[in-house]
């Protein structure tokens, strides 16, 4: 099964054959490296820029105007924080501009933590970008999600932010993707380039299908009806694993849904569950003040008060300037499998 | 010269640029007044000098509708039309990347009362109707967005639209042909990065792009001096480092300011590379109406090309002032027009903010708001 970076790499090639990508450019982007990453080698778009993450923003929105398809991608999401006016604009400017343009840029970049990255190389990033109107924001967690949000990411003529979860991207799913061949190793050999000298190497790219993930469509990983909870990126694949403990150990049935996109989010999928249980949790590893699962919380206080059957949660990171290079530091900011299947636990089976 | 040469020369003419000299990378012009040997045809002038006339006018009546209640706050380009106006004239216009892209500033609008726009549509803009072809009647006025045109929206944040330009330059520059992409700014803004990651992404070796970077100089950022602040003497020296060659124009003079966009303008579509221009101007009505809009005692390119225009013989004092009271019966329309026309809905709020996709389960259409439940 491909990793999720190997995903990401394989929709790049897809919408450069299939959707029009015309330019996947940022900081190391383009050959020798292909992303520290290594999400975009041997693409026949690929081009390194310079590093200067507003230059990347600015370049995609001109590319777009001019009638391009560009992907662009700021390296780590920790250093895009300077863009922020930028990405405003990219997403106000049709809103603001009369609907005289659209905007159809894709950036990636990878967020959250997991890679032991220090104060820099582990901020989270859709609470942020969550308020920036007019853009969408999907996160997936595993590689076909993140092979279908991308092709979905590129072919919806508005701005899109892919989030990748940095934990996540080493990390094989148990699907294939659509023309993806079933030998890690085989697949390894065609698109992964060489150590060393890759002057010469050339990817030989399977024949890939379609697979578009709609934006705005969470999946049900779990089904249950004891207690509902709604993650997404690195937290998603713990809580279907803490589901799958509290089955085996406490017969508890919990459903998890994977939103995938943060926005436009999947309300009725949210709305839909917790009718069925009354209980909803809701994790995340972006610091508690203020965090996008604050803005779900409401919704279900709002519109679900009278059908809750004890009180709605968010698990989050804590609200610390950042995440310390010692793993005592980042064990306990961020959610881990412990915390995560505690709060379950204490949702499914606190007294009514 | 009056009647013979049936041309008019500039006032602060810079020495055109010969390709030896515009392949220099220390090319730059000296300070305007050195030479004079460049001169415009009657009709050329008078056509300029119109526009620079219907131009005012519009914003002379915007700032009157700023200060009635019939709009609320005002920003533009009084100051700025002669070298505006030339602009305007100058530019390959169209839509798509095969025409030169704009990426202005709030301070252009003589360059599109050059281009053609309608004065009413400015206006528009300024009494906030939903017939406001640039904003939908959501942004200030001098805020334009005409796809037409390739007028690439333009926003309050400054200088934001120098990390966008080498964007559209990258897909000229792909495509072959002669387009350019042009954008303006202010000198005080040069002093945000954007200004230098232009320079960065307009001069990559062997990805160097065909970008015109127009500084508009009026010595003023809001209340401080840009001299106060900005130890360079020409914000185009910057240029100098990474090869983009310059020139300092005078502004306040549409004949000067024609030859030096004409020998920017050659140069980016010929050489497919950036090149600079700083324009000194005035600024007549201060920043905005943020600071009352006073009229200043600055030099107004308007009367000072009036004088020529008389000089030469090419209008009378009693055909200016009909082009004037022309004008601002033109604009005295057009804001009549415009106030009764229709104003945007509380439908309307949503509207605009996404393009429809046929991978959105949400918004297949336009945003309608936070997510709502869907029975499926």
């Amino acid at each position: 099964m491909a990793t999720m970076v190997q995903a990401v790499r394989m929709a790049l090639h897809y919408g450069e054959e299939h959707l029009g990508v015309t330019d996947v450019f940022g900081q190391d982007v383009g050959p020798p490296l292909g992303g520290v990453f290594t999400a975009t080698q041997g693409l026949k778009t690929a081009w390194n820029s310079p590093l200067d993450e507003r230059g990347i923003i600015g370049a995609a929105m001109g590319i777009a105007y001019a009638g391009g398809r560009p992907v662009c991608e700021i390296q780590f999401c920790d250093y895009g924080f300077n863009t922020i006016d930028l990405l405003k604009v990219a997403g106000n400017q049709r809103w603001a501009g009369a609907g005289n343009y659209d905007m159809p840029i894709v950036l990636m970049t990878p967020s959250g933590s997991g890679i032991r990255g220090s104060l820099y190389h582990s901020h989270s990033f859709e609470s942020w970008a969550s308020r920036l109107a007019g853009w969408k924001i999907v996160m997936p967690s595993n590689p076909l999600d993140a092979y279908g949000l991308m092709l979905s990411a590129i072919a919806d003529p508005n701005p899109v932010m892919v989030l990748l979860p940095k934990a996540l991207l080493r990390m094989r799913g148990d699907q294939l993707l659509p023309g993806e061949p079933a030998n890690e190793a085989a697949l390894k050999d065609m698109i992964d380039a060489p150590l060393g000298d890759r002057t010469r190497w050339q990817p030989r790219w399977p024949e890939l299908g379609p697979h578009f993930v709609a934006l705005g469509e969470a999946s049900l990983v779990r089904e249950g009806t004891h207690a509902t909870v709604v993650s997404y990126g690195r937290t998603l694949p713990l809580c279907a694993q803490a589901a799958d403990q509290l089955r085996d150990e406490d017969s508890l049935e919990i459903e998890v849904l994977d939103l995938r996109s943060i926005f436009p989010y999947d309300w009725s999928a949210i709305s839909r569950s917790l009718e069925k249980t009354g209980r909803i949790l809701i994790v995340n590893e972006d610091t508690e003040v203020t965090n996008f699962g604050e803005h779900l919380l409401r919704r279900v206080i709002d519109e679900h008060f009278y059908e809750l059957v004890v009180r709605p949660r968010v698990l989050m990171g804590k609200h610390v300037p950042g995440i310390g290079l010692n793993q005592e530091y980042e064990r306990n900011t961020v959610p881990q499998l412990p915390r995560i299947k505690d709060a379950m636990r204490e949702l499914a089976t606190e007294e009514a | 010269m009056r009647g013979k040469s049936g041309t008019l020369p500039g006032n602060g003419q810079a020495r055109p640029m010969t390709k030896s000299a515009s392949a220099q990378v220390d090319s730059h012009i000296p300070a305007p007044g050195s030479l004079g040997t460049e001169s415009l045809p009657r009709d050329r002038c008078l056509e300029l000098h119109r526009i620079m006339v219907r131009a005012r006018a519009m914003e002379e009546r915007m700032i009157k509708m700023s200060k009635s209640g019939e709009g609320y706050f005002w920003i533009g380009g009084p100051g700025e039309e002669a070298f505006n106006a030339a602009l305007g004239l100058l530019i390959k216009k169209g839509e798509g990347p095969d025409f030169d892209f704009l990426h202005l500033h709030y301070r252009n609008s003589a360059t599109m009362v050059a281009m053609g726009m309608p004065m009413i549509d400015g206006i528009r803009q300024m009494a906030m109707t939903a017939t406001d072809p640039h904003s939908f009647g959501r942004n200030f006025p001098g805020h334009f967005a005409f796809k037409k045109w390739n007028v690439t929206p333009i926003s309050s944040v400054i200088e934001n639209q120098f990390v966008i330009a080498p964007g559209t330059a990258i897909v000229q520059k792909r495509r072959g042909g002669d387009a350019v992409t042009i954008v303006v700014g202010g000198e005080s803004g040069s002093a945000e990065g954007d200004f230098a990651s232009c320079l960065i992404w307009s001069t990559r070796p062997g990805n160097e792009l065909p970008v015109l970077m127009i500084v508009m100089n009026n010595g003023w950022g809001i209340s401080t001096p840009h001299g106060s602040q900005h130890g360079a003497k020409n914000v185009i020296d910057r240029g100098k480092p990474f090869g983009i060659p310059g020139e300092v124009v005078e502004g306040n003079d549409p004949v000067a300011s024609w030859f030096a966009i004409k020998r920017a303008l050659e140069y980016c579509r010929k050489e497919r590379r950036a090149y600079m221009l700083e324009a000194k101007v005035s600024r007549l009505y201060g920043h905005s109406s943020s600071s009352g809009a006073p009229r200043s005692s600055d030099p107004d390119c308007i009367a000072m090309f009036e004088e020529k225009l008389l000089v030469q013989g090419w209008l009378s004092q009693e055909a200016i002032e009909r082009l004037h009271a022309e004008a601002k019966a033109e604009a005295d329309a057009a804001a009549a027009q415009a106030v009764q026309e229709e104003k945007p809905h509380k439908e309307h709020v949503e509207r605009f903010t996404y393009a429809p996709s046929s991978v959105d389960k949400v918004y297949p259409g336009d945003y309608t708001g936070v997510p709502q439940r869907i029975d499926d």
